[in-house]
C-alpha cells in the first residue's frame, strides 16, 4: 500500500524528497514552541485553505475538470457546520457537524456532478455552471437578513453572516490555538498522503486516462462518468472540509466567502502552483496565501489585484503553474548534475508533455 | 382582462430584455471564438459608468449610452489584441486569463473609485392600463433588446462581414485559406461582444446602483443563458431567452426574485442533463 505514495502521477520520490518530507514535519510540531499564538492561529488558518487547493488540484489537474465551484461546497459545509453545531448544541457533537456538513457537501456534489456529467458538460460549461450554482448560492444567503430566516435557533443573517457556533470541542477542550494547528497538520499529511495513494492507484490511473482522451479510456472498458464522478465529489468534500474548518475556525461564516472575488481564489492558488502535481499545489498555496494575508493588512483590494495578476501572468508565461516550472528545473538541474541525460530526467520532461495536449 | 395580459407580457418583457441584453455579447464571443470571457461583468460596469459620468457632465442619456457602448467595444478590441488573442487554441486558459482581467479591473477600480458613485435616477415616465401603471423605461429596455437581436442577424446573416463571420465560425482554417483574415474578423467580433456588454451597462446604468462589483449582477443570467442556448449562438440565444424568461417570471411572480434566480438555475442543471448541447442542437436537427 505505501508503494503507492511513489508512482508516475506525482512527483518526488527518492531519498532526497522524503527526507525533506521528513525534516518538514518535524519541524512543524516545534514551531509553536517558539513562536507567539497569534502567529501559530494565523499559521492555522493558513493550513485551513490546503485542502480546498487539494482537491480543485485532484479535479483539474489529475481530472481535467475544471471546477469553479470550490467555494460553493466550502459555504455549504461552513454554513453546514454552522447550522449543525448550534442545533445539536456544542461539545464533542462539534465533531460530529464537521463530519455531517463535509458528507453534506459531498451529497451537493453528487448531485450536481450527477447532471453535469451525466449531461455530457466538459471544458468551459463545466467551469461556467459550477461558478452559476456558487454566485446564486451566494446572493441567496445574501437576502436571509431576515428573521425568518432560520434553522432551529441558527440564524443566517444576510451579509452580516452566521456566527454564535462553538468551535471544534471534544469534551470541555476547545481545539483552538496550538491545539488546532497539530489537529491542522496531521489532518494535512493525512489527505495529502491520501491523495498521492489515489491517484497512482489503478482508480488514479483510470482518473488521468480520462483527463487524458475519455473516449480511449472508455474504449478501454471503463465507465469514465463514475470515475468523475467520484473525483468531483472527492475534490468538492475537501473544499467542504476546508469550510467546516473555517466556520470552526472563526466562529463567523459570511457569504462573501462563497461569492466573487472569493470563488476566484482557489483558481489562483492551483494555477500559480502547477495544477499537475499535489505537491506544487500544496507548496504553492501555502506561500500564496502568506504573501496575500501579508499585504491583505494593508489593502484587501491590493492584494486582490495582485491576485488576478498573478492568474494572467501564469496562463500568459507558464501556464504549467510557477511553482512547478521552478521546482522541475531545479530537479532538472540537480539530477543532470548527478548523472547528464539521466533517463529520469526523460520520463519527467515526457510526462509533462503528454499532460500539454 | 387584457390589463392582466398586458402585465403578465410586462413582466416577461423585462425579464427577456435583461436576458438577451446581458447574454448577447458574451454569446457573440463564444459562438465565434469558443471563448467565455470572465470580464463580461466588468465591460457590463464600464458602460455603467462611462453612461453615467457622461450624464453627470450633461451629455444626453442617449447620446451617453452609445458613447458608453462604443468605448466598451474599443477597449474590448484592444484586450483582444494584448490578451484574448492569445488563447484561442487554449479556451480553458482563455477562461483563466479573462477571470484575472476581472479581477484585476473590479478590484482597481474599488481602490481609485471607492464604492459608490452618484447614479442618475430611472428616466421618468409611465403610463397605465386598467389599474396598473408601467414604468415606460421597462419598455424601451425590451426595444433595444428586440433590436440587439434584429442587429445581429441582420449583421451577421445580411452583411458581407457576417457570411464570412459565419465561415469563420464554421471552419477557421478553410476560411483563412479562402483569404477571409480571421485574425481581424476574431479581433471585430470581440469588439461587437463587449460593445454588447458596454450596451447592457448603459441601458441599465439608470435604474441600479453603481458599485465596480455590479458586474456579477448580470454573469449568472448571461452564463445560462449561453448555456442553454448552445454551441450555435445565432440560433440558439434568444429561444433560450424566451425559455428561462418564462420559468422566471412565473417563480418571480409568485416567489419573489432569489427563488426565480434559483429555480432558473435548477431549470438549467436539469436540462442540461437530456440537452448538453443545449437549445440549438435540437433546432438545427429540425432544420435537417
Amino acid at each position: 500500500m505505501f508503494k503507492l505514495l511513489e508512482g508516475p502521477q506525482t512527483l518526488g520520490r527518492g531519498k532526497i524528497f522524503w527526507s525533506c518530507f521528513l525534516t518538514v514535519l518535524a519541524g512543524a510540531p516545534a514551531y509553536p514552541l517558539f513562536a507567539d499564538s497569534y502567529d501559530v492561529g494565523n499559521f492555522a488558518y493558513f493550513l485551513i485553505w490546503i485542502f480546498m487547493a487539494l482537491g480543485l488540484c485532484l479535479m483539474w489537474g489529475y481530472g481535467g475538470m475544471l471546477s469553479f465551484g470550490q467555494t460553493l461546497f466550502f459555504g455549504i459545509a461552513g454554513y453546514g457546520y454552522g447550522v449543525l453545531a448550534i442545533n445539536m448544541g456544542g461539545g464533542t457533537a462539534t465533531i460530529a457537524a464537521l463530519a455531517l456538513s463535509v458528507v453534506l457537501a459531498m451529497i451537493a456534489a453528487g448531485i450536481l456532478g450527477y447532471f453535469m456529467i451525466w449531461g455530457g458538460i466538459n471544458g468551459i460549461f463545466f467551469g461556467i455552471v459550477t461558478l452559476s450554482a456558487t454566485l446564486v448560492l451566494a446572493f441567496f444567503l445574501g437576502q436571509t437578513a431576515g428573521p425568518e430566516w432560520h434553522i432551529g435557533p441558527a440564524r443566517l443573517n444576510g451579509f452580516n453572516g452566521m456566527k454564535g457556533m462553538d468551535p471544534l470541542t471534544v469534551g470541555d477542550f476547545y481545539i483552538e490555538g496550538s491545539a488546532l494547528y497539530y489537529v491542522m497538520i496531521a489532518l494535512i499529511v493525512i489527505v495529502y498522503l491520501a491523495l498521492r495513494m489515489l491517484v497512482n492507484s489503478g482508480i488514479g490511473n483510470v482518473i488521468v486516462a480520462t483527463r487524458e482522451n475519455p473516449q480511449r479510456a472508455e474504449m478501454l472498458g471503463y465507465d469514465v462518468r463514475k470515475y468523475q464522478l467520484l473525483t468531483f465529489v472527492i475534490g468538492s468534500g475537501l473544499a467542504g472540509l476546508s469550510g467546516a474548518l473555517y466556520t470552526s475556525w472563526g466562529q463567523f461564516i459570511t457569504p462573501s466567502s462563497i461569492g466573487l472575488p472569493a470563488a476566484a481564489m482557489p483558481i489562483v492558488w492551483v494555477a500559480f502552483s502547477g495544477r499537475s502535481d499535489l505537491t506544487a499545489t500544496l507548496v504553492g498555496s501555502f506561500l500564496l496565501l502568506f504573501g496575500f494575508q501579508t499585504i491583505t493588512v494593508y489593502s484587501q483590494q491590493a492584494a486582490l489585484v495582485l491576485m488576478g495578476a498573478l492568474l494572467l501572468a501564469t496562463v500568459m508565461l507558464a501556464p504549467q503553474g510557477f511553482v512547478l516550472g521552478i521546482g522541475k528545473f531545479a530537479a532538472d538541474w540537480w539530477s543532470g548534475r548527478r548523472r547528464r541525460g539521466a533517463g529520469a530526467v526523460m520520463m519527467e520532461a515526457g510526462r509533462l508533455r503528454s499532460e500539454e495536449s | 382582462m387584457s390589463a392582466e395580459l398586458f402585465s403578465l407580457f410586462y413582466q416577461f418583457a423585462d425579464v427577456f430584455a435583461f436576458l438577451i441584453l446581458s447574454a448577447a455579447g458574451l454569446a457573440i464571443v463564444f459562438g465565434m471564438m469558443g471563448v467565455i470571457n470572465m470580464a463580461h461583468g466588468e465591460f457590463i460596469m464600464c458602460g455603467a459608468y462611462v453612461t453615467v459620468g457622461l450624464v453627470n457632465l450633461g451629455v444626453p442619456l442617449a447620446v451617453a449610452q452609445i458613447l458608453a457602448a462604443l468605448t466598451a467595444g474599443f477597449i474590448g478590441i484592444l484586450v483582444e489584441f494584448l490578451v484574448v488573442r492569445r488563447f484561442y487554441k487554449r479556451p480553458l486558459d482563455s477562461l483563466l486569463a479573462t477571470w484575472g482581467l476581472s479581477l484585476i479591473v473590479t478590484q482597481s477600480m474599488l481602490l481609485i473609485v471607492g464604492s459608490a458613485v452618484r447614479g442618475i435616477g430611472t428616466p421618468e415616465g409611465s403610463f397605465a392600463i386598467g389599474g396598473y401603471t408601467f414604468s415606460t423605461y421597462r419598455l424601451v429596455l425590451f426595444g433595444c433588446a428586440v433590436a440587439v437581436l434584429a442587429g445581429l442577424y441582420t449583421i451577421f446573416m445580411k452583411t458581407r462581414f457576417g457570411v464570412i463571420a459565419r465561415a469563420t465560425m464554421q471552419n477557421a482554417a478553410m476560411a483563412k485559406a479562402l483569404g477571409a483574415r480571421t485574425g481581424r474578423i476574431y479581433a471585430i467580433s470581440f469588439g461587437i461582444g463587449t460593445g454588447l456588454a458596454g450596451l447592457c451597462g448603459a441601458l441599465y446604468a439608470p435604474t441600479m446602483t453603481l458599485i465596480p462589483t455590479m458586474g456579477a449582477t448580470f454573469v449568472v443570467e448571461s452564463f445560462v443563458t449561453v448555456v442553454i442556448g448552445g454551441a450555435n449562438v445565432l440560433l440558439g440565444t434568444a429561444p433560450a431567452a424566451v425559455f428561462l424568461a418564462m420559468i422566471r417570471m412565473a417563480l418571480n411572480a409568485s416567489y419573489g426574485q432569489i427563488i426565480g434566480q434559483i429555480g432558473m438555475l435548477v431549470a438549467v442543471i436539469l436540462i442540461i442533463r437530456v440537452l448538453p448541447e443545449g437549445l440549438s442542437s435540437v433546432l438545427v436537427r429540425r432544420g435537417r
